[in-house]
Formats: structure tokens, sequence, C-alpha cells
């Protein structure tokens, strides 16, 4: 019995110390982590801890209707990335203000990047993510030219915790009813297309107008279409068919015989890339514009315009009048730079997709030199509300509400007399932010939590 | 009325196209027994060699471009425009009939050594196996022009003289509405004139008489001491030929990319199995036909009543056929039938 007590006593003085040790192990584990340095390492998806690298991911449609812009827009990362890790002549990292970024990497770290094909299709391009999330360990995603690969991409990265820049994207639903707390655009899009274009369209052809509209069956087609009836018919236009067309047609002259006798006047091709090549083409050729219907001469707009599409419609596009993020012949000092770092490593201008996809890798990198942290929420709470400058199209705002991007739209036509090889669009009229602006309820949506 | 017209013409347009790729189809199960999936590769072989011609006539010196400042930009002139100025211009712009030369002798060796090489030794296998081996072969090239191409289309613009439209209207006495573009008329009419040839061919030859006789009855015109596998295996080069023009003659309406093919090969085979299996002249017909009821369906009228017809009105019109009629509509009794 005796025994028994002192084992009993010895196992309490061995229990006391255990449990004061234990005790005081659980009471720094359940501290704030925010008073440990480094307390959201390993916290976060993909958190790149004491590497001495990050990795980027660039999803960009290399195949399919869009493949042109996805090929400007992986020269333009490449660019980016070689900026960030101090390589070249740093393009933008010379005139973006307010900046934070260094020339040395983002944190310290290098910059490393993997690429994927989205196939200009949303399911190819979320396998292709959910590969460079799960395989490669990037620590944000960027890229596309689709907006239905856009919103599958945001959808996946949201679920992940993964940060996405969003490439060339023009639906109103990137950052309206589908926008997610880490989804963000930098581009334009459908509804600033139509209030930037409404005025111009008004003073060039008037307000007595029939339109006919052909329209990329899928989301960005949809509300670009939406977006052009609302400003036209707010002028007075009326609409007088509106068809949807499957993407990557190929042959539209099934869709543009009814156009000769709809009676129509203006025909508007709310297509992209490949698609809207070979509508105008054939639009073209079937002598649309040379057509007399109302006492008017016939017209064709292009709500959405790229120096790309331009190319490949070669003769057809002249004189037609569109809108578009950004053209390589604008004479800010940024986007001046950008050309010509661009130029002297590819011997040609960027694209409107380029543009937007190098300014996102560096708006990203800015974010976490900001933060002082990769961790996503911080990096977010970054971005929301970053106003800046120095990066082509004048002072602009990333807007907390909906993460769109706000700033200037350029409307443009085709050059009829083009000084070289790539000037193939004139600027009509520079468009001030606050001709575009509208409130972000008004396409609904929420951006979800920061944590996931 | 001009606008029931227009769509008519629309349609025999793309069924000029429908028709020409099934008939080589057509051609190969008619007389080998053969269902050949590479054959939609084969049309886009046939456009390839459009662009390949384009290649070689714009054979060009980088010269340096006066209009950019901010940094070296090059422009390409063409030799031919370096050496012969107009005249070289003219070449490079009459490039896809220029092509057609090129595509004739290619495709007829292309369409040989695919039956020598390959296809002979699958005649006694079962359809399936055919079926495989025509679809690997067909991913084979695929993947070969993909290689030395890139994904992208090429364009390939039709000669100036005909890049704009003809104002048919004014001609047949309809509205002045009625215009369609020149290459898609000369599309039809090149298709007719190849449809026309290789009846011809076939009804007025003897070399064609033996070989309509060997898809009657191969043994008995063997037993005749006809070396008639010798003639099935040119008659594979001329369906290629065929397809090969159809391809080429089609760049400037639709650019070519590798995969325009497989595009092509899916609506073909529907066109075959409607026409009926080994049926030349149906073939031709539900090629047309199809062509026409695909562009009718895009009428904004057609869809008001049916939203989304234009999409599936030729399969819609294939699943009927099969329901009612499973030979095609000149098929021989008991092909397709039990």
């Amino acid at each position: 019995m005796t025994d028994r007590k002192k084992e009993a006593r010895e196992w309490s003085r061995r229990q006391m110390l255990k449990t004061s040790a234990a005790g005081a192990a659980l009471a720094t584990a359940g501290s704030p982590m925010f008073f440990v340095k480094n307390a959201w390492a390993a916290k976060f998806r993909n958190d790149p801890g004491s590497s001495s690298s990050i990795t980027l991911g660039f999803n960009v449609p290399q195949t399919g209707a869009y493949s042109d812009e996805g090929a400007d827009e992986l020269r333009a990362y490449k660019l980016a990335v070689q900026h960030l890790n101090g390589e070249g002549d740093g393009g933008m990292l010379n005139t973006m203000t307010p900046k934070s970024l260094k020339g040395n990497g983002v944190l310290g770290k290098k910059v490393k990047f993997v690429t994927g094909d989205t196939q200009t299709k949303s399911d190819a391009a979320r396998a292709s993510a959910k590969r460079m999330i799960e395989k490669d360990g990037v620590l944000m995603v960027t890229g596309g030219s689709s907006s239905g690969v856009a919103i599958a991409v945001q959808g996946l990265c949201q679920e992940n915790g993964i940060i996405f820049m969003a490439g060339l994207t023009h639906s109103n639903d990137t950052t309206g009813k589908d926008k997610k707390r880490y989804g963000f655009r930098h581009f334009f899009n459908a509804y600033m297309s139509g209030a930037a274009l409404g005025p111009v369209l008004e003073k060039e052809y008037g307000n007595q107008r029939k339109a006919y509209h052909l329209t990329a069956d899928y989301t960005w087609g949809w509300t670009q279409e939406e977006s052009m009836r609302k400003f036209t018919e707010a002028l007075g236009w009326q609409t007088t068919a509106a068809v949807k067309t499957p993407v990557g047609a190929g042959d539209f002259s099934q869709y543009i015989t009814p156009v000769l006798n709809s009676g129509a006047d203006v025909l508007i091709l709310n297509h992209y890339g490949k698609d809207m090549i070979n509508s105008l083409t054939q639009a073209v050729q079937f002598g649309l514009r040379d057509k007399q219907v109302n006492g008017k001469n016939f017209e064709i707009v292009v709500p959405l315009f790229s120096r790309l599409m331009a190319q490949g419609a070669g003769e057809n596009i002249k004189g037609i009048l569109g809108s578009t993020n950004w053209n390589w012949s604008l004479k800010d000092a940024g986007s001046q730079a950008f050309v010509k770092s661009f130029g002297q490593a590819y011997g040609f201008p960027p694209s409107m997709a380029a543009h937007t996809c190098y300014v996102q890798t560096l708006l990203y990198a800015n974010a976490c030199e900001m933060a002082g942290s990769f961790y996503p929420p911080e990096v977010i709470k970054a971005m929301e509300g970053f106003k800046f400058d120095g990066m082509g199209n004048g002072a602009t705002e990333y807007r907390a509400e909906d993460h769109q991007c706000f700033k200037d739209v350029l409307v443009v036509r085709g050059n009829n007399n083009p000084s070289s090889q790539f000037d193939l669009l004139e600027v009509v009229q520079e468009v001030p932010r606050s001709q575009v602006e509208y409130d972000a309820a008004i396409f609904g949506g929420a951006l979800g939590p920061y944590k996931v | 009325m001009d606008a029931i017209f227009l769509q008519i013409l629309n349609g025999l347009d793309k069924g000029g196209a429908y028709a020409l790729i099934a008939l080589g189809l057509t051609l190969v199960f008619g007389t080998l027994g053969v269902v050949n999936f590479a054959h939609g590769a084969v049309f886009m072989l046939g456009a390839f060699c459009a662009v390949t011609t384009q290649h070689l006539l714009t054979f060009s010196k980088k010269v340096k471009d006066e209009g950019i400042t901010f940094f070296d930009a090059y422009k390409e002139v063409p030799y031919l425009e370096i050496w012969w100025g107009e005249t070289g211009s003219f070449i490079i712009d009459y490039k896809v009939p220029f092509s057609i030369l090129l595509a004739v002798p290619v495709m007829l060796l292309i369409g040989l050594a695919m039956e020598r090489g390959l296809i002979r030794f699958f005649y006694n296998r079962p359809h399936a196996d055919q079926i495989l081996v025509t679809f690997g072969l067909a991913i084979v090239i695929q993947e070969i022009v993909k290689s030395i191409y890139g994904a992208n289309p090429i364009p390939v613009p039709a000669p100036e003289i005909v890049s704009g439209s003809a104002n048919i209207g004014i001609l047949l006495g309809l509205g002045d509405s009625v215009v369609y573009p020149w290459w898609r008329l000369i599309y039809l009419a090149n298709a007719l004139v190849v449809i026309a040839a290789v009846f011809s061919f076939l009804k007025f030859t003897t070399y064609g008489m033996v070989v309509r006789a060997g898809m009657q009855d191969r043994e008995t015109v063997g037993l005749l001491g006809i070396n008639i596998q010798h003639r099935f295996t040119v008659v594979f080069g001329l369906a290629s030929i065929v397809v090969g023009i159809a391809g080429a003659m089609y760049t400037p309406i639709l650019s070519p990319d590798y995969h325009m093919g497989m595009d092509f090969l899916v609506l073909s085979f529907v066109v075959v199995v409607v026409g009926g299996m080994g049926s030349l002249e149906g073939a031709v017909l539900a090629g047309f036909m199809l062509g026409v009821l695909q562009s009718f369906a895009a009428m904004n009228e057609v869809k008001a009543v049916f939203p989304g017809i234009d999409q599936i009105i030729v399969y819609l019109v294939a699943v009927i056929i099969l329901l009612t009629r499973p030979r095609g509509l000149m098929g021989r009794k008991g092909v397709m039938e039990d």
C-alpha cells in the first residue's frame, strides 16, 4: 500500500511535468499565428516556403480558334518573367507607378513558369489548370482567350485557393454574375465596348439604322450582343435579327445569305478570333460592303477588334469600326516601353492579348511584394482597389467590388492607309474611363470568401 | 423568293464539297469494300497541296520595314516579285488554280501508296479492323501535317479577279440583292465538272466499264482473266485525286488547318449512308440534298419554329433514313439491310 502511494506520488510529479510541457506546447499552438514569423508557411496551397523560386502557370490556347492570341500571350508572359527576374530592358517595370517590384524576382524568389494548352475548350482548360495546380505546384494561373474558358478556370482556381489572373476575356459575366474572389480581369468587357462604341456609331452612321447581329453562341457572344443591342437601341437603331452561330463554324455562308434580304443596313459581328476572320471575310465576299440598303451604305461593325484579327482578315478590315483594349501605336511611356521590349524580342509589335497578359503578370507580382507574402488572401487584398498608372490606358483601378479594371477604352477603325505591315488599326477615339464605368451591382454575382 | 434562291445556291455550293468527298468514299467502298476513315485526311492533304504551292510561290527575302521605328522589323518580299515584277505577282495571285497541277500527281501517288502500303492488307479483315486502321492512319497524317505547318489555319486567298461577288440577280431577272461570291460559284462549277468526269470515266470508257463490272461481281470479272485488283488500286488513286481537288479548291472558302478533314469526314459518312453505301449516284444526290437542307435550316424563319435545327438537320435526316430505308436513298437492296 505504501509502495503504491509512493508510485502514485512519483507518477503525479512526472504527470505534472508532462502536463505542463504539453500545456505550454498547446498554448503556443493555440496562440494567433500572426505573432510567429512565416506564420502562413505551409498554410496555403502551393506555398513556396523556403524554396528559392516560385512557379506561375500560363494556360493559353495553343490550338483552336483563338490560337493566334494564345501564341502572343505566351510571348508576353515569357517577357514578363524575364523582366521580373531582372533580365532584359525591364519593359513596364520602368514606367509602372506605384511599384513595389525590385527586378529580383518576387519577394526575392526567382520566377519560373509552366505552360498549358486550353485548346479554347473549357474542359481542356480546366484539366490543364488542374495539372498545373496539383502537379506543377503553381502559385497563380493566368491566360486564356475565351470567356467560356476564363469562367471555367476561374471557378476551379477559387475552389483550389489559387489566384487566377484572367487573360483575354471580354464577357460581362467574368466579373459579373460569375465573378470570384480569386479571379481578376485587367481586360475590358462587352459593356464597356458598347458604351465606348455607341456615341461613335451615332456620329458615323446616324441614329436611323437597322442592325443584324451574328453572335458566337457562348457566354462572351451573348453578353456582347446584349451590350451592343442596349447601346445601339438607345441611339434609336432597330435590331432586325440576332442569330446565334456555333463557335468554330468555319463556313458562315448559310448565316450570311439571309442578311442580304433582311432589310438591315448594318451587320454587327459578335465574333472573335478565327470566327471573326472567317465571318468578316465571307461577309465581304458576299458583297455586303458594296450594298446600298434603305438609301444608306451597308456597314459592318466588329465590336471587339484586335490587330491579330486585322492581320488575318487582310484588306477586308479596312474602314471597319470596333473597340479594343489597347493598341501598340499608343504613345504613352508604358505602352512604348512594352512595344520596344516585345518588338526587340520577337520582331513584331504585341497584340492587345499580349499586353493584358503581360500587365496581369506584373500586377500579381507587384501585389505579392505589397502584401509581403504569397498568401492568397493577403495578395487579393493588395490588388483590390489598387490604383496604378504607366501600363498603357492611363490611370487604372482594380475595382474591389468585382475585380474589374477600369481604364480608358479605344475605339478603332481598320486602317485605310497603313504606314507599315503592322499599322492595321487607326485609333478613332480614346474613350475616357468615366464614359464606360458602371455600377458593379448591375451584373449581380458574388465574389465569395477570402479563405477557401 | 430571292432569299430562297440564295439558300438553294448556298446549299448546292456546300453540297458540291460534300458530294465530292462522298463520291471518293463511295468509290473506295464500292470497289475495295473498305470503309476508309482516312478519306477526310486525304481531303485535308489536297488543301495542303494549295498551301504548299502558296509557300513555294511566295518564298521570300526579308527586307527591313522602314515604317517601324521602335525596333528592327522585317517584311517578306517574294523572290518571284523581285525577279519578275508584275508577272511574278500574277503567278502568286493564281496560286489556287496552279495548285491543282500539283495536287493531281501528288494525290495520285499518295492514294497508290496508301492502298499498296497499308490498306490492301485489310481487304479480308472485318470492317471494324478497317475502320480502326484507317482512323489511325488519319491521325498519323494529321499529326505529320501539324508538325510541318503548325496548328493554325493558313489563309489561301482566291485570285483577286474572283475575290468579289457576282450580281446574279440582275442576270436572272431577280432582285439586285441576289449576289453570290465568284469563287463559290467556281467551286460549284468545279464540283459538277469533276463529278461529270468521274461518271463519264466509269460509264463511257472500257476501263470504267470493267471497274463497274468488278463492283457488281468481282469474282466473275477475275475469271475472265482481268486483273481487277490492279484496276481497283487505280480507282483508289482516282478517289484520292477527286477528294484532293475538292480540298485544294476549298482553301479560299475556308482556311485549311490540319483538322479540317475530320470535320468533313463525319458529314461525308452521313452523306454516304443517306445516299446508299456503294451507290455513286446516291452519294452525289445525298451530298447536294443535305447541303441544301442544311442551308435552309439556317434560315431565321425555320429556326424560329425549330430552334437549333441548323445544328442537327443532317443527323436527323440520317436517323430517319436509317430507320425507314437502311440501304439509303439509292443503295442496292441488301446493303446495310438484314
